[in-house]
């Protein structure tokens, strides 16, 4: 036999062999793979979307989170940042100037009923307003730059420009994501510094009851160094506070587990709308801080101005940490007495 | 005007990914990103189906919503596009966005992300056409030269189709109506509202 005759033979049964494979192969084909009935589709997927809202399957590109393909709800969070989100900051500044302006209409400004005794006391020490700056002043460029991110786009930009918009928000990004740190020293300094004052006790009580003497002139309920609305604040800023600082974090490190909890994309959503809300909420709480501490009351100021507030400031409106101030004094070595430590 | 769309005609993917290789090559596309990817769904199983996605370029486009500079802007052929110069790296579209579309440079903190980077339909940027600022931030502009994006084009199986929603649309159901199925128009009723029913 020449090689010839034996590559030709080769080459025969080669063909049968294929030829016999391929004609029994239909029968096969036709009992296991029917493309109409198992083939997935997308109507199908949605209907069996599990909690994580997404259809996803395999890439082969190394970014494992480009499996997720379609997911639905992300124009959820898309409608809530725009609509709830933007609504709550709008009403919270809108409403938190509205009701003031009222308030400053019919109560006017709320002066100091006996006048000013021309005796000064402390009533925050250096330390206490360096904290209370510290988160304020911080709070400021915050909450300016947050608003920024809310609200610029409809009213910064069409008078600002494009560019000129854009590097401001650029520069804005960069002051809230480092200011942020400043903040969270200044509520971590404020929390030790007075949370002894501001358990909530019998005296709020009777404070609340008679609105806080806000409404009324000549009215002053008892209270001690913080009456029932500054613990108020206080709370809330504090919890307000921790609730912005903790998602602020989770959003300035994207993808990282910070106590083990979540940093999908899902979980950032959630963190940006908490943070979007306290948000509002705070600046309206802090803008109503910011008038009563400023214009709207004749010799506030000066607690967390100059640290001292006049004597009859004090009686009327802290009698019972006047009497405080006063019984240490009374105890407390001579030449001291000048000088009463908060 | 023509609405452009894309759709995938999944039960023809072979998955050979060219769609993503000529996407990167054609716009020079940085390391880690990938404007476009082909996603396989129950892989491995009976009916197994592949995806090529990438931004839908959809009817009110979410990221376009949330953006807090308005960079994204939509063009008279209905793509959605975006200014890199306006881009604050913020993330938002990328939270806004159903299809994983947009995607950064880089996975910093503080939010050091860099300008975001998605498909353009092969229609570049806010730049003059077929310029070279406009090739180096958004790559070429073949809709200016009067071509279709590439991916589209190139196809060997014809599976993703790019052009007019309507004209796209009646391919599709000519298509589904002679082999008698269809995985559906992947992705239609999340950035359009509504899909094609055969």
């Amino acid at each position: 036999m020449t090689m010839r005759t034996f590559a030709t033979r080769c080459a025969a049964l080669i063909g049968l062999v294929t030829m016999l494979a391929f004609a029994a192969a239909p029968a096969v084909q036709a009992q296991q793979i029917n493309p109409t009935e198992k083939s997935v589709t997308e109507d199908m997927l949605f209907q069996q979307m599990q909690g994580d809202g997404m259809v996803s399957g395999r890439v082969s590109i190394p970014d494992e989170q480009s499996g997720g393909l379609i997911k639905p709800g992300h124009k959820g969070w898309a409608g809530t940042h725009t609509g709830t989100v933007r609504f709550l900051t709008i009403a919270a500044v809108l409403g938190a100037v509205v009701v003031l302006g009222l308030f400053y209409l019919l109560r006017g400004r709320i002066r100091v009923d006996g006048g000013m005794s021309g005796i000064r006391i402390l009533r925050f020490t250096a330390v206490e307003r360096f904290a209370h700056w510290l988160m304020a002043g911080s709070f400021v460029v915050l909450a300016l730059t947050g608003l920024n991110l809310v609200l610029g786009r409809l009213l910064v930009l069409p008078w600002l420009g494009e560019a000129a918009f854009a590097t401001l928000t650029t520069w804005g990004k960069i002051s809230h994501n480092y200011v942020a740190w400043a903040f969270m020293l200044g509520l971590v300094m404020s929390f030790v510094v007075w949370i002894s004052h501001n358990i909530p006790d019998k005296v709020d009580a009777e404070w609340i009851k008679q609105g806080g003497g806000l409404l009324k002139k000549g009215v002053h309920p008892p209270a001690k160094k913080f009456n029932a609305g500054q613990k108020v604040i206080f709370w809330s800023v504090t919890l307000g506070g921790a609730a912005l600082s903790f998602t602020g974090v989770m959003l300035l490190f994207p993808g990282v587990e910070i106590l083990g909890l979540g940093a999908t994309q899902a979980d950032w959503q959630l963190y940006q709308l908490i943070h979007g809300i306290v948000a509002a909420v705070l600046s309206f709480i802090i803008i109503a801080h910011v008038y009563i501490g400023s214009v709207g009351m004749e010799g506030a100021f000066d607690a967390m101005g100059s640290g001292e507030v006049d004597l009859n400031w004090a009686k009327e409106h802290h009698s019972l940490w006047v009497d405080e101030v006063e019984e240490r004094a009374k105890t407390a070595p001579a030449g001291k007495a000048t000088l009463p430590a908060e | 005007m023509a609405r452009m769309k894309f759709l995938c005609d999944a039960d023809r993917c072979i998955e050979c990914n060219a769609c993503v290789t000529a996407c990167k090559n054609e716009h020079e596309v940085p390391w880690g990103i990938n404007r476009r990817r082909v996603v396989t769904i129950n892989d491995g199983l009976p009916g197994e189906r592949s995806v090529s996605m990438a931004c839908m370029h959809c009817t009110d486009a979410p990221c376009a919503a949330v953006c807090p500079t308005n960079c994204f802007y939509t063009t008279d052929d209905a793509v959605v596009l975006h200014s890199k110069d306006t881009c604050i790296g913020c993330g938002y579209c990328f939270y806004a966005c159903p299809f994983g579309a947009p995607q950064y440079p880089k996975v910093g903190n503080f939010g050091t992300r860099g300008k975001m980077d998605k498909c353009t339909y092969c229609a570049g940027g806010p730049e003059a056409d077929m310029t070279q600022a406009e090739y180096v931030k958004y790559g070429s502009n073949r809709l200016a030269e009067g071509k279709l994006p590439l991916c589209a084009e190139m196809c060997s199986t014809k599976s993703l189709l790019a052009g007019d929603g309507d004209i796209i649309a009646e391919i599709y159901k000519e298509r589904v109506v002679t082999r008698g199925y269809g995985s559906g128009a992947w992705g239609w009723r999340t950035a359009y509202g509504d899909t094609i029913t055969v």
